[in-house]
C-alpha cells in the first residue's frame, strides 16, 4: 500500500494505481477532472508534491502512477484566455498573433510553462518562436500539446501558451500548408460525376458478387 | 521494464524478427474469416447477448449490458417537470460534443440555424480525441471511392447501407479538406502530397493522419471553431430525456447538470444526436479505450423515443489494447502501429496473422492464440496477451520512423519504463466501438422526424464491422450532412407543445412487461468506479427525499 494525501486528507491505497484509479480507489466519484482516461484530452491536469518535498510537479492523474507521500489536487478548469476570430480573414504573420495575444511580449523567458507541461513539450521555445512570428515552428514544436491548460495556469504573466500554440497550427494548416494537388483533382472528379455509374453498379451489386470483388481486389503493399 | 519472465519471451521475438521480416502471412478468405470469427470473437459466444422484451427493435439481441440500458427506467417523472417553463429556445439542439456533435453544430449554424450544443463532460471530451491512426479518404490517383467503398463493405460483412456507404467514401477527400481549411496540420510530404499509410482491411494507402494524435487534431480544431463561431454550449450538461410534440416529432431535451441536479429544458426544431458510443459498459467485462461519457445514452433516449437501431449485436474489439503494464491496461495501442510494418507475434516468437486484417478477424485470431492455443504471455496480474513488434518499424522504415509516426505510444509506454523503439508491445482485444447505433438516412435523418444522428451513436454505415480510419471520416462526413440537414428542416417545422408523453408510455410498457422493477435507471451517465462505500441511510429518510431531483448515484 502507498501513503497519499488527497487535498490534505491521508488514504492508503494499492500500488500501481494511476492518481486517478487512486482517487476512485478512495471513494471519490470524479466528474470533472476526468476525460479520455488515456493521456490525450488533458482533462485531468494535476499538481502534485511530496510531504517532504514542497518542489510542484505536474502531469495527467490518468498516465502517474501515485508514489508514497504524494500531495494531489486536480485543476479541472483553468479561467484562460482564448481569442475569438475568424480564420477565414486572418493574415498568416507574426503580427498577426500578437494582435490576438498581445500580452506574448511580456514572458520574461522563466520557463515555468515548459517545466509544467506533462507532454515535455519545449513550451517556452514555441512561445518565443510566436514573438518572433515563425509559425510553422510553434506548430511543429507544439504539435503533442493536448490543451491541458497547466502552462497557462502556472504562467507568472497570465499568458495561454496552449491557445496562442492552436492559432499558429490553425494558420499553419490553413494558409501555410503546401497544397494537395491530388486532393483537389479528386474532388473535382467526384464533383463531376466520375464515379458515378461504376458506384451505381456497386450499390445494386449482390453480397456474393460483391464478395467475389471483394477477395479478388489486389491490395497495395502497405 | 518488463519483468524477467516476459523478457525472456522478448529474446524468443528478436530471435525470429530477421526471420519474420522477410515472412508475410496470406490474408484470410472470407470463408476462412467466417470461422474464426464464429469460434473465437466475442459477438458470437452464447449467453452473452440478449433479446429486447420491449421497444421499437423487440425480439433482437444485444450484448446484456446494453439492453439492460435500454430497457431501463426513466430518471425523470414527466408528472414533475414543467414543460411550460422553457430556458432554451432554438431551432437546433446538438447533443454530445465530440467530433460529429462539433460538426454538427458549427454546420447547423452555417446553415442559419439557432444552434445549442449540450455535452455531459466538456466541449471536446470524446472519443474522438483518443483516435490516433488516421482518417480514410480515396484521393490518391491509384485510389478511388469505389475501391473505398468495396474494402468498407467487405470490412463490414456487407451488411452496410450501400447509400450510407456511398456518402461516406464520396465525402470523404472533400472532408480532409474542409478540415485542412479549418486548420487541422495534416502529415505530408514536402511536395505536398499527402503522407498516407495502409491500415486492415485497407486495399490502398489512404489513411490520412496528424502522427498519432489524429483524432486529437481534429477535435482541438472543431472545439476551437466552435467556439469562434460563438455557439452556445453547455458542458456537464447531458441530456435525460427527448422531448416529442403531440405527432412525435423532436422538440427537444430535458438536460441536467451534472454537478448541481438542476434541470433544463430546451425547445429544439430538430435535435441532432451525437452521443458517441458505450465502451464504459465494459460489455462481457472487457477493458475499453473509449473515454469516460461513453455510456450509450444517445442510444437509450432515441430507443424510448420511438427511433430504430441496427446492429445492436456488433461491437468492436480493438486487436491492440494494452495490457502491460496495468495503468495502462485496455488504453488504446493504435493500428497505425501494424500499419507501419509491426507484426503480431505469440510467445514463441511466431507470426500467427496477417496484421492488417480487419479488426474482427485480427482480434479473433488474437484471442485464439491466447485463450484456444495457450500461446499469450501472462503478466504478473494475470491478464494474457502477444506481442506487437514495434521495433520492427524502425528496421523497415529507418531509424526514427517510430518516434516521427508515434509520439504518443512512445510517450504513453515511456512513461511506465518501456522503450517501443527497442521492445515490444503487450496487446489484447479491447472494446472500443459500437458497430451500430440508431439507425440513419444519408442525410443523418432517424425514424424519428426531426431526430438526426451523426457519429458513433449513428448505425448503418459500417455493417457489422468498422474499418480503421472510417471513424473520424463519419463523424465529419455524417455531422456534416445532419447538422445541414436539422438546420433545413428546421426552417419547415412547426412543433406542437412539448411532450413527454412518450415517458409515460415507455414507463406502462416496462411495466407490462414485468421489467421496471428488475432494470436499472437509464441513461447511464457516467460508470461508478468510486470504491463502493456502505450506505447507512435510514429506508424512512429515502422515503421523504425529495424525488423530483434527478439521482445521480
Amino acid at each position: 500500500m502507498v501513503d497519499v494525501y488527497v487535498m490534505g486528507r491521508h488514504y492508503r491505497v494499492p500500488q500501481g494505481l494511476t492518481i486517478l484509479t487512486a482517487l476512485e480507489y478512495c471513494g471519490y466519484r470524479v466528474v470533472r477532472g476526468c476525460g479520455c482516461r488515456a493521456g490525450f484530452c488533458g482533462a485531468c491536469a494535476t499538481v502534485y508534491n511530496f510531504r517532504n518535498d514542497a518542489q510542484l510537479r505536474y502531469d495527467l492523474a490518468c498516465q502517474k502512477t501515485v508514489e508514497q507521500d504524494m500531495y494531489l489536487v486536480q485543476i479541472p478548469f483553468f479561467p484562460a484566455l482564448k481569442a475569438i476570430y475568424d480564420l477565414d480573414r486572418l493574415e498568416p504573420r507574426g503580427e498577426q498573433v500578437l494582435a490576438l495575444y498581445p500580452d506574448i511580449v511580456k514572458c520574461y523567458g522563466c520557463n515555468t510553462c515548459t517545466k509544467s507541461c506533462p507532454q515535455e513539450l519545449e513550451t517556452m521555445w514555441f512561445m518565443s518562436d510566436a514573438l518572433r512570428g515563425d509559425i510553422r515552428q510553434v506548430a511543429v514544436k507544439s504539435f503533442d500539446c493536448v490543451m491541458c491548460g497547466l502552462c497557462a495556469a502556472r504562467c507568472p504573466q497570465g499568458l495561454v501558451p496552449y491557445n496562442v500554440a492552436l492559432l499558429c497550427r490553425r494558420l499553419y494548416g490553413h494558409y501555410l500548408a503546401p497544397v494537395s494537388q491530388h486532393l483537389e483533382d479528386r474532388i473535382a472528379e467526384i464533383r463531376a460525376g466520375k464515379f458515378d455509374a461504376e458506384m451505381d453498379k456497386l450499390k445494386k451489386m449482390g453480397r456474393g458478387d460483391l464478395r467475389r470483388l471483394y477477395d479478388q481486389r489486389e491490395i497495395e503493399p502497405a | 521494464m518488463y519483468p524477467a519472465h516476459m523478457e525472456e519471451s522478448i529474446r524468443k521475438v528478436e530471435a525470429t524478427r530477421g526471420r519474420r521480416l522477410q515472412e508475410t502471412l496470406r490474408r484470410l478468405s472470407s470463408d476462412e474469416k467466417e470461422p474464426l470469427l464464429r469460434e473465437h470473437h466475442p459477438d458470437f459466444i452464447a449467453g452473452k447477448m440478449r433479446q429486447l422484451a420491449v421497444g421499437p427493435n423487440k425480439g433482437e439481441y444485444t450484448p446484456s449490458e446494453l439492453a439492460d440500458l435500454l430497457e431501463g427506467n426513466s430518471r425523470i417523472d414527466p408528472d414533475k417537470i414543467d414543460l411550460g417553463r422553457v430556458d432554451h429556445d432554438l431551432d437546433v439542439l446538438v447533443i454530445g460534443g465530440g467530433g460529429a456533435g462539433a460538426t454538427a453544430a458549427v454546420l447547423a449554424k452555417q446553415s442559419g440555424a439557432t444552434v445549442l450544443l449540450a455535452t455531459k463532460l466538456r466541449l471536446g471530451d470524446a472519443n474522438t480525441v483518443g483516435a490516433q491512426a488516421g482518417t480514410q479518404a480515396a484521393d490518391r490517383p491509384n485510389d478511388s471511392p469505389l475501391m473505398h467503398y468495396l474494402d468498407t463493405m467487405g470490412g463490414g460483412h456487407f451488411d452496410n447501407i450501400p447509400e450510407l456507404v456511398e456518402a461516406l467514401v464520396k465525402d470523404a477527400p472533400e472532408v480532409i479538406r474542409w478540415l485542412e481549411t479549418l486548420g487541422v496540420n495534416w502529415d505530408k510530404n514536402p511536395d505536398g502530397s499527402m503522407h498516407e499509410l495502409s491500415g486492415g482491411g485497407a486495399s490502398r494507402l489512404r489513411l490520412h493522419s496528424a502522427r498519432d494524435y489524429t483524432g486529437l487534431e481534429e477535435m482541438r480544431v472543431l472545439r476551437d471553431e466552435v467556439r469562434n463561431q460563438g455557439i452556445r454550449h453547455l458542458e456537464f450538461s447531458p441530456a435525460v430525456e427527448l422531448l416529442l410534440d403531440g405527432r412525435g416529432h423532436a422538440a427537444g431535451a430535458v438536460l441536467v447538470n451534472l454537478e448541481t441536479n438542476e434541470l433544463t429544458v430546451v425547445r429544439a426544431k430538430a435535435v441532432v444526436m451525437a452521443t458517441g458510443g458505450a465502451g464504459r459498459l465494459h460489455i462481457q467485462g472487457f477493458p475499453t479505450t473509449n473515454h469516460y461519457g461513453a455510456t450509450a445514452d444517445g442510444l437509450v433516449l432515441a430507443y424510448r423515443a420511438g427511433a430504430q437501431i441496427i446492429f445492436l449485436d456488433t461491437m468492436q474489439y480493438h486487436p491492440t489494447g494494452a495490457v502491460y503494464p496495468m495503468q495502462i491496461l485496455g488504453q488504446l495501442v493504435t493500428e497505425k502501429v501494424r500499419t507501419l510494418g509491426a507484426q503480431l507475434v505469440n510467445a514463441e516468437g511466431g507470426q500467427f496473422i496477417m496484421s492488417l486484417e480487419p479488426r474482427d478477424v485480427v482480434a479473433a485470431a488474437i484471442i485464439r492464440e491466447c485463450q484456444g492455443r495457450g500461446k499469450g504471455i501472462a503478466t504478473p496480474a494475470g491478464q494474457v496477451g502477444v506481442w506487437l513488434d514495434s521495433p520492427m518499424i524502425d528496421m523497415i522504415r529507418g531509424e526514427g520512423s517510430i518516434a516521427r509516426e508515434l509520439p504518443a505510444m512512445v510517450r504513453q509506454f515511456g512513461r511506465f519504463g518501456i522503450d517501443i523503439v527497442k521492445e515490444p508491445m503487450l496487446v489484447y482485444p479491447t472494446l472500443h466501438y459500437q458497430n451500430g447505433g440508431i439507425r440513419i438516412s444519408a442525410d443523418g435523418s432517424t425514424s424519428v422526424a426531426g431526430l438526426y444522428a451523426a457519429g458513433e451513436c449513428g448505425g448503418g454505415v459500417h455493417g457489422r464491422n468498422r474499418l480503421i480510419g472510417n471513424s473520424t471520416l463519419d463523424i465529419f462526413v455524417f455531422g456534416r450532412r445532419a447538422g445541414k440537414a436539422a438546420a433545413e428542416w428546421s426552417r419547415k417545422a412547426a412543433p406542437g407543445a412539448l411532450s413527454l408523453d412518450h415517458v409515460r408510455r415507455w414507463q406502462k410498457g416496462l411495466e407490462q412487461a414485468g421489467l421496471a422493477g428488475s432494470r436499472p435507471v437509464s441513461p447511464l451517465l457516467l460508470p461508478d468506479y468510486a470504491r463502493p462505500m456502505a450506505d447507512f441511510l435510514p429506508d424512512s429518510a429515502r422515503r421523504s427525499l425529495p424525488v423530483q431531483r434527478v439521482k445521480l448515484t
